[in-house]
């Protein structure tokens, strides 16, 4: 069910969330839910990847550059890595990268890494909610104390082969 | 090892030790400041109490008044100092230029130590030496006294047809015997005497049984006859003071006895109780063989030093 | 090889808004290996700083490119150095070597360091590089079992320990130094020669080090 907050997001410019997805585990419950009609909010965009290992730091700091208001790392469970241990290297990358987007005045609080099986459509619902209205109120924080908004070009659908030059 | 050796210096300590005699050495650390009155007090306590007073070389790297500059005050009161030098903040030629400068105040004994490092002391951030260690100072002194060089290997005169006029020193080390590894301590003892050492004063002693087993591998590479050791011993204030000696200095270990016997007693006579720790402590390292004198190391308790000396029967102390 | 680290953010930040255009040169060579200033690094550094950028209100153009080595005049090439030409300023992820070996080639350009360069070390393990050499000119490894005293002990001993050794840790950073003689004495046990720590080892030549003066090596032979 959605929340008061994202119905009101709904209505206003949305915020822009890139999840970067693992194809064996939050895409296929990001794909789940889509089945079971579980709503979650339309403006994540979902990229899906290999394994989350696949994420690289610069990754994650060019989606913030071109526009992203938010970005969501979901991967396997610790221990349910298809590849054993990608997504335990994502934690560590989603980590560094919370501290240099600190560095640069980024609130650190726009990524953040989940962990949802295969099977938990709902548990995928339910969290990128919770973060698309972590970020909306981020965002609504950061937009009242400015006096332009940011244009959001977001690239749609980007393949998982990203080029960091 | 005939106890007529000839001396090498004018130092009381050495007469004392050749004589064969027991010796005690006092410690005393000099101030962060110009106040040189609080010199004259600590050293006040000391006098006739002890037959030298080491004076600590910027101890933990923190900057205090100079070795030199604070034995010559004790000098001026009737006190041998030990002046003690670290391979921290001098290289070779501020060494050899200080001890030129002790020679000819006639302040003979030096401490050669290798020096507790800055990121211990108020002045982390600073450049340090150790353009030689304690080891390498050891031969350079005795060079000095002995062959009359300085380390470069030119001789100790003022000009070509001077006569050379070498420091006559008494040269000391320090040794650890509690320290890593412990297999290698004694080769390193070994190593100083090699180099020159003529004394070597150890760590403050807590633990009996492991030093007494030091000193029989000291003793059984025959040591002891080549250099004359002294024991250390710091008396211990309170049980807060057993307690931050057991855990925070390395390798130190204290008996649980002795913490009993402090923490059984009130606060108030936690000292005393020291003081008597303390003269037990010498007492029983008169009677190791091997053992010249005592390191008597009472920093900041300058004035309870004549109580342990005359408690632990070692007054009067010798005229020579 | 040379270890690097990245400069704090700010400090970096603070020499790109002094421009306009900036190039982030980096180093494919030592600083890539620990990872400090290779390709990877400069994109990411790039990031940080149009974000910071964003956030700031700044307008600053970036340009990213990283060559094989910064201390070799073949690899500032025709398409480098026009890329250098071109830009305000360069913040270089190279070494200090590298920085100033830039400078020499393009002498009228602003060249700004990325990285604190630190020390001659390997990796010990990925993510962790350790200091080895101190480049004294006068190796003495043979002589400690293949320990370097001069590099690994924090007083560069020759006749060590000193009584600061406990566990196997130096006192200066228990947690973080391992004590160089407690290395060299288990080395030197295992290779059964002990016996050769108990010989006095004189004091050292520092003129062959850095203590002598900045170096050079020229090899005649070799000089076209």
């Amino acid at each position: 069910m959605l929340t008061d907050v994202t119905e009101k997001i709904m209505e206003k410019p949305e915020p822009n969330i890139i999840a970067l997805c693992c194809h064996y585990c939050a895409f296929t419950a990001a794909d789940l839910a889509g089945t079971m009609r579980l709503q979650y909010p339309t403006n994540i965009r979902i990229v899906r990847l290999p394994c989350t290992g696949r994420v690289d730091v610069n990754m994650i700091l060019q989606a913030f550059v071109e526009g992203a208001d938010g970005v969501m790392v979901a991967g396997c469970e610790e221990g349910g890595c298809h590849f054993i241990s990608g997504n335990l290297r994502a934690i560590k990358r989603v980590e560094y990268a919370k501290k240099l987007l600190a560095e640069t005045g980024v609130n650190p609080e726009r990524l953040e890494m989940y962990h949802i099986a295969a099977s938990q459509g709902p548990l995928f619902a339910q969290k990128s909610t919770e973060f698309t209205e972590r970020i909306a109120q981020i965002m609504s924080g950061e937009a009242s104390t400015e006096s332009t908004t940011q244009t959001n070009e977001v690239k749609t659908d980007e393949p998982a082969t990203v080029d960091s030059k | 090892m005939t106890e007529t050796a000839t001396l090498k210096s004018d130092s009381r300590l050495e007469k004392i030790m050749s004589s064969g005699q027991f010796a005690v050495t006092g410690e005393l650390g000099p101030p962060k400041s110009v106040d040189i009155d609080l010199i004259r007090k600590k050293a006040q306590h000391l006098i006739g109490k002890v037959d030298a007073v080491n004076i600590t070389d910027n101890q933990t790297a923190i900057v205090r008044v100079s070795s030199i500059a604070a034995g010559l005050v004790l000098k001026e009161m009737g006190l041998e100092p030990v002046i003690q030098f670290t391979c921290r903040d001098r290289n070779r030629i501020a060494i050899q230029s200080d001890v030129l400068g002790a020679a000819i105040h006639g302040l003979p004994n030096i401490l050669c130590l290798t020096g507790d490092h800055q990121c211990f002391g108020n002045h982390p951030t600073s450049k340090n030496v150790f353009d030689i260690d304690s080891t390498q100072l050891i031969s350079m002194l005795k060079q000095m006294r002995d062959d009359a060089q300085f380390a470069c290997g030119e001789e100790i005169k003022n000009s070509k047809k001077a006569e050379p006029l070498p420091p006559c020193i008494y040269i000391g080390a320090a040794a650890n015997p509690f320290g890593d590894p412990f297999e290698f301590r004694v080769i390193r003892l070994a190593k100083k005497i090699n180099a020159g050492a003529d004394f070597i004063q150890t760590q403050c002693i807590y633990d009996m049984e492991r030093f007494e087993e030091w000193m029989k591998q000291v003793r059984h590479r025959g040591l002891h006859e080549k250099v004359k050791i002294m024991a250390g011993v710091t008396p211990l204030k309170s049980v807060g003071m057993a307690k931050y000696m057991r855990d925070s200095v390395a390798g130190l270990s204290v008996p649980d006895s002795y913490i009993e016997r402090l923490s059984k007693v009130e606060k108030s006579a936690a000292a005393d109780e020291g003081v008597n720790i303390c003269v037990e402590q010498i007492k029983q390292l008169r009677e190791i063989e091997g053992i010249a004198g005592i390191h008597l190391m009472a920093i900041e308790w300058e004035h309870r030093v004549p109580e342990i000396v005359e408690k632990a029967e070692l007054l009067p102390r010798p005229q020579v | 090889m040379i270890t690097a680290q990245r400069k704090p953010f700010d400090e970096i930040y603070e020499f790109a808004q002094r421009h306009k255009k900036i190039l982030i040169l980096g180093c494919g060579t030592c600083v890539t290996v620990c990872m400090a200033g290779g390709e990877k690094e400069v994109g990411v550094l790039a990031s940080q700083i149009k974000l910071a950028a964003q956030e700031k209100g700044d307008q600053i153009e970036i340009v990213e490119h990283t060559i094989e080595r910064q201390c070799d005049r073949e690899f500032f090439d025709e398409a480098t150095s026009r890329i250098i030409n071109d830009a305000d300023a360069v913040i270089s992820l190279a070494c200090g070597v590298g920085v100033q070996f830039c400078v020499e080639c393009f002498n009228e350009k602003i060249i700004y360091p990325g990285v604190n360069t630190t020390f001659y070390g390997a990796t010990v393990e990925q993510g962790h590089w350790s200091e080895r050499c101190a480049g004294c000119g006068d190796c003495v490894l043979d002589q400690f079992g293949g320990v370097c005293p001069i590099a690994r002990c924090s007083k560069s001993l020759l006749n060590g320990p000193c009584g600061g050794s406990a566990n196997g840790k130096c006192e200066v950073d228990p947690e973080n130094i391992d004590c160089a003689w407690q290395l060299i004495f288990d080395r030197m046990k295992i290779l059964g020669r002990l016996d050769e720590l108990e010989k006095n080892v004189p004091v050292k030549d520092w003129s062959t080090s850095r203590d002598g003066g900045p170096r050079k090596i020229v090899r005649e032979d070799i000089k076209l």
